[in-house]
């Protein structure tokens, strides 16, 4: 296994990145294919084949497109480029402080392409999609800040390889950050914006408008964050890269697990539980680390 | 290559009758027949759908919506109607209300039987929406140049 390290070390940042754009769709769309059939095989159904949801992107754009704003579109391709381009940063091993605020930003894009369609379900999902920013973006800042206080650096490529587990110095902020995970995965409970299972009762949500190929973009744009988020619950480990890569998939699983056993939560117990758990996990590991230092 | 057979979106809708064919779509979507192994996503949206399938006669007032929410489906799009009612109005055909089947109002494209249609026949339907669904696909892209 250190062998990729170094492998990884061998290629410049620009190659890493490349890397990352082409393999992270595969390898997200076909965590996608797993979250369906497990879900399926849960609930007791056979469930689609794993790689259905590559079938679903290559049919999206072979339909029609349908615009009914035309700022609707360009919204959603920044969202696909801010969230690769964050994507492409960390896994190149640059500041974990630039990603987590690209993702942001990305996230910014996709409410207001909610907000651009007229559909009234679309407005109320991009509303939901504001408070569950507002829920779990203090937790991904107070990672970041966690992970400098930890090892004096946000520097991805350092933070991975740093000699101790950073588990061990920050175990409330992985916890407050497995937390908010269930609602960056869009996963139950707190599915409130937009839904992967079929019925809603805000129809798609925030993504009602969208069809054909904007769908798929999102959808793609999707994977895209989801590898991305679990390279982060990788740096946790990244002290021995089989366990971080088990932990990782796990972690995966874990929320597959969480979304089936969950019904949707409202938006104030979202808000105020995601604060409770930062605030009791996330801030208190971050004054404990301070006073030990 | 078209990809509609492997993912067939399915939009349903009920436009009246007794229920009894709006309930075999749903029971269809339970573990033991399970549309989603074959790709099948009941999507409630028409903007996400490929397949409309209707339950139920329609009448003057479901009418309006049956048609808004054909036309918002993107293309290509397939008509499915769904039991005797949408195929024919059945018992409801002389009610003074009723219009009779959906191919009174749009163009439909595959008849599922049966009062009320099983799921297995539901299925079937969709399998054969697929394959008119390519052919449109085909014909569609030549017509767009
Ligand atoms: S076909 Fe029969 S079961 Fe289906 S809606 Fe009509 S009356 Fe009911």
């Amino acid at each position: 296994m250190n062998s990729i390290y170094e492998a990884y070390q061998v290629l410049s940042m620009a190659e890493r990145a490349l890397v990352f754009l082409v393999l992270a769709p595969i390898a997200g769309g076909l965590l996608a294919g797993i979250d369906r059939k497990l879900s399926a095989r849960l609930q007791g159904r056979y469930g689609p084949p794993v790689r259905q949801p590559f079938f679903d992107v290559l049919k999206l754009f072979q339909k029609e497109r349908i615009v009914v704003n035309k700022f609707q579109n360009f919204n959603i391709i920044l969202f696909f480029l801010f969230t690769a381009c964050s994507g492409a940063l960390f896994f190149a091993g640059a500041d974990i402080l630039l990603t987590v605020f690209g993702l942001a930003l990305a996230g910014t894009f996709f409410i207001l392409a909610g907000f651009s369609v007229g559909s009234p379900y679309s407005h109320l999902g991009a509303e939901r999609e504001v408070i569950q920013m507002v829920s779990y973006e203090p937790m991904v800042i107070l990672m970041a800040v966690g992970m400098y206080q930890a090892t004096g650096s946000f520097k991805v490529a350092d933070l991975v390889q740093y000699e101790a587990p950073l588990i061990l110095y920050l175990p409330g902020i992985f916890l407050g950050f497995l937390y908010i995970l269930t609602i960056k995965f869009r996963k139950s409970p707190f599915d409130l914006s937009m839904s992967h299972h079929a019925h809603q009762e805000i129809v798609r949500g925030i993504t009602t408008e969208f069809s054909g190929p904007a769908l798929a973009l999102i959808e793609i744009t999707h994977w895209y964050e989801n590898v991305l988020l679990l390279g982060m619950v990788y740096l946790f480990f990244g002290f021995n890269p089989w366990i971080a890569l088990v932990v990782s998939l796990a972690t995966y699983l874990f929320e597959i697990f969480i979304d089936m056993n969950y019904a949707r939560f409202k938006w104030q117990l979202t808000l105020a539980s995601t604060w409770l758990f930062t605030a009791v996990a996330g801030i208190s590991n971050i004054v404990v680390l301070s006073v030990m230092k | 290559m078209a990809w509609f057979k492997r993912s067939p979106w399915i939009l349903h809708y009920n436009a009246t009758s007794c229920n009894g064919c709006d309930t075999e779509v749903i029971v269809s979507l339970t573990p033991l027949y399970d549309l989603e192994r074959f790709g099948i996503i009941n999507t409630g949206n028409p903007k996400h759908a490929d397949i409309l399938a209707v339950t139920g006669s329609v009448n003057e007032k479901s009418v309006q919506a049956l048609k808004n929410l054909y036309d918002q489906m993107p293309n290509p799009k397939v008509i499915m109607a769904v039991g005797l009612c949408a195929i024919s109005g059945c018992v409801f055909q002389d009610c003074y209300n009723v219009m009779g089947g959906v191919d009174k109002v749009l163009p439909v494209d595959v008849y599922v039987p049966g009062c009320a249609a099983r799921p297995e026949a539901i299925i079937d339907g969709v399998i054969m929406a697929c394959e008119i669904l390519e052919k449109k696909y085909a014909e569609w892209k030549k017509g767009r140049g």
